[in-house]
């Protein structure tokens, strides 16, 4: 038990979230209060939780994405686009207070994010184009077409229903964060109680074995891309939502690269072959609390920049030497087997958390 | 490359090919630049043509540097994406010294040194312990803009007199066409850039890493130390282009140079710089730089909103990107 847990992948995520947590209850004790206030749940924690949630859903997109050797750095561009696209309607819209506005307005949104997947996983899969140029090209043009889409300007909505999403709450939490969760919940059930997860990792670790070994290359590219785009579409809506409006320019601007730490950090190779959900949940968790730890510590907000850094130098160092101990390995044996250990315990705390 | 489609090979002979995959993407560029830039002058009118292009070095005198350092790390199939972040640290740094009293060539030197630091810094950590130069750059990226707020979070102007004449001075090619010295600067790094890859041992070593790493070491080549040493060439573009950026801006602002390392790595790839490694000119890249000053110009000129330069800029992307996979196939 002892050595399965101390071989788990999780556990220095799961380290460092605890330490963080900590060094805030030294900080300020009251720090894992949780109120309840009208029904709702009140509290650093909370706070924590709905702030981080868009962040989690793109990293979970994310996540897929760079299981199967790619990078997705469009979804920052598609967040905008989203949240551009929905606002806009809502505005134009004579009734913006209805339900069917709302709907209407958000359906929109996925749609356009979904066709924005299917462009990247085109130039990926179809014409075999670099993940990190393909989707650089979305990168600089996608914030462009969500300023077009605004005319430049921030668009306000007053709409109830749609504040729901990214500032409600539902069964006593953020709506925010609940959707996350559902989401994570999801595509933990689709990615590893079936086969899906596997092939997945299969295309990570070679492409073109897999794609000769029968693997639908093709098919899993795309809805990789896909499912990302639509977690961005998601969370695009969700800080429209939280503030009421799109702000083109801003509006998850550098959630890329949180993304891509929150990743990281949960233990998921950026050489594809290996990815953890929860790890993923962990890294979001981690990132956000370390803001609202820079925050309460009464440091400028602005060097949480450098806090990041050090962080993901320190992970990255930390699985360092272990991948190089995995590479001599795998030199001394010959081709790896796909499937090793740390994989199934991951795979095992997946469905543990997803059921 | 080795992870790519090897495809069948094509009739034509294989060098004729490759000279022609080498060389199409570059004169696409030059042809592309000479269409763009010719319409901005035929449709605007421009009293003087030789200045508009003048001006487009001028503006682009800190692209130029960067383009240069990012095409050597991308030459080695790397990426680095902290330079727009060592940019804006180093223009924070020169102000910021120059405010406490530093005398102009020590702040210069100070500068000078910390970008290629950073650089070797990240260069050490990617050779040795094996990670990803995304990644790596990425946290090089966050610590240098965290840097620039640590030392101030405000705008600090440079009142230097040596710096301010560099940054305000005029230097007359003939009548009255100027250019600034900071052309001269970007211009003086395209040339050493061009010198060091093509005509030394370093520079066929940066080549033979980005063809194949493992043949490159099988050979007996230093490929550790060239890997290494790309990223401090791109830390020292990118405090030169900082210094220049500074000069221009009279002022050190830690909000400088965002998403410049989008646009010396589009200027690379427009200019014919294969991402994946191996293939490319210095000189290819600072045509791609004048590519995307022409459209700049063109935005400018046609009163169009500024977003418009990112969607062309993304779709000349598109089209360059498209254009090299081909080229990709076709030399296979």
């Amino acid at each position: 038990m002892m050595h399965r847990l101390t071989a788990s992948p999780l556990l220095w995520p799961v380290l460092a979230l605890l330490a963080l947590l900590g060094f805030n209850v030294v900080l300020t004790p009251a720090f894992l209060t949780v109120r309840v206030e009208d029904g709702h749940l009140y509290g650093s924690i909370i706070d924590i939780l709905r702030n981080g949630a868009p962040t989690m859903l793109v990293a979970l997109g994310m996540t897929l994405v760079i299981a199967s050797r790619g990078i997705d750095l469009s979804v920052g561009a598609v967040v905008a686009i989203s949240g551009a696209l929905a606002c806009a309607y809502i505005a134009s819209a004579s009734d913006a207070g209805s339900m069917a506005t709302i709907a209407t307005a958000m359906l929109i949104a996925l749609a356009a994010a979904v066709v924005l997947g299917l462009w990247n996983g085109m130039l990926v899969s179809t014409f075999g184009i670099q993940p990190i140029i393909a989707t650089l090209v979305l990168m600089t043009a996608g914030r462009g077409i969500a300023l077009l889409i605004t005319e430049g300007q921030i668009v306000t909505v007053t709409s109830e229903p749609f504040k729901v999403l990214g500032a409600g709450y539902a069964l006593g939490l953020p709506v925010a964060i609940l959707v996350s969760l559902a989401v994570f919940a999801v595509a933990a059930l689709i990615t590893r109680r079936s086969a899906l997860g596997m092939l997945l990792e299969s295309i990570g670790v070679n492409p073109e074995a897999s794609r000769l070994a029968g693997v639908r290359y093709r098919t899993i590219v795309f809805a990789v891309y896909v499912f990302s785009a639509l977690c961005a579409g998601v969370a695009g809506l969700m800080i429209a939502s939280n503030i009421s409006a799109a702000d083109a320019n801003n509006a998850g601007l550098w959630i890329e690269m949180d993304a891509i730490l929150a990743v990281v950090i949960g233990g998921t190779s950026l050489l594809g072959g290996r990815f953890s959900l929860t790890g993923t949940i962990l890294g979001a968790l981690i990132i956000q609390t370390l803001t609202t730890t820079v925050y309460t510590a009464g440091i400028t907000p602005e060097t949480t920049l450098v806090f990041k850094a050090v962080v993901v130098i320190a992970v990255c160092l930390l699985q360092a030497p272990k991948f190089r101990q995995l590479v001599r390995r795998r030199r001394r044996h010959g081709p790896p087997v796909p499937s090793t250990v740390p994989e199934t315990g991951v795979a095992e705390l997946d469905k543990v958390a997803a059921s | 490359m080795s992870t790519q489609t090897v495809r069948p090979a094509v009739a034509l002979p294989a060098l004729a090919a490759r000279l022609r995959g080498r060389y199409l993407s570059p004169v696409a560029s030059v042809v592309l630049f000479a269409a763009l830039f010719g319409t901005v002058i035929v449709r605007y009118d421009f009293a003087s043509p030789a200045q508009v292009f003048l001006n487009l070095l001028v503006d682009n005198a800190h692209l130029i540097v960067l383009a240069v350092g990012m095409t050597f790390v991308i030459l080695t199939g790397g990426i680095d994406l902290s330079v727009g972040s060592v940019v804006a640290l180093s223009t924070v740094i020169l102000a910021k010294t120059l405010q406490s009293g530093w005398p102009a060539p020590v702040a210069i030197a100070t500068v000078l040194i910390v970008g290629p630091l950073l650089g070797l810094l990240m260069g050490i950590v990617i050779e040795f312990f094996e990670l990803q130069p995304f990644i790596v750059t990425l946290a090089g990226m966050f610590l240098a803009r965290g840097l620039c707020y640590v030392l101030s979070v405000n705008s600090l102007p440079i009142k230097d007199p040596l710096l301010r004449s560099l940054g305000l001075n005029y230097l007359y090619l003939y009548e009255d066409k100027f250019i600034r010295w900071s052309v001269v600067i970007a211009l003086a790094a395209v040339a050493v850039g061009a010198f060091v890859l093509h005509e030394t041992r370093f520079g066929r070593t940066v080549y033979a890493i980005g063809g194949s790493r493992q043949s490159a070491q099988l050979m007996g080549l230093a490929a550790a130390r060239t890997q290494i040493s790309v990223y401090v060439i791109s830390g020292f573009c990118a405090a030169l282009a900082g210094l220049l950026l500074g000069v221009q801006k009279l002022s050190g602002y830690s909000l400088n140079g965002v998403g410049l390392e989008l646009d010396a790595i589009a200027a690379a790839v427009i200019g014919g710089v294969l991402l994946s490694g191996g293939v490319g000119f210095v000189l290819g890249a600072l045509i791609g730089v004048l590519v995307l000053g022409s459209i700049q110009v063109l935005v400018t000129a046609e009163n169009l909103d500024s977003y418009w330069t990112r969607i062309m800029t993304g779709i000349l992307l598109l089209i360059f990107v498209l254009v090299q996979r081909v080229l990709v196939r076709n030399t296979r």
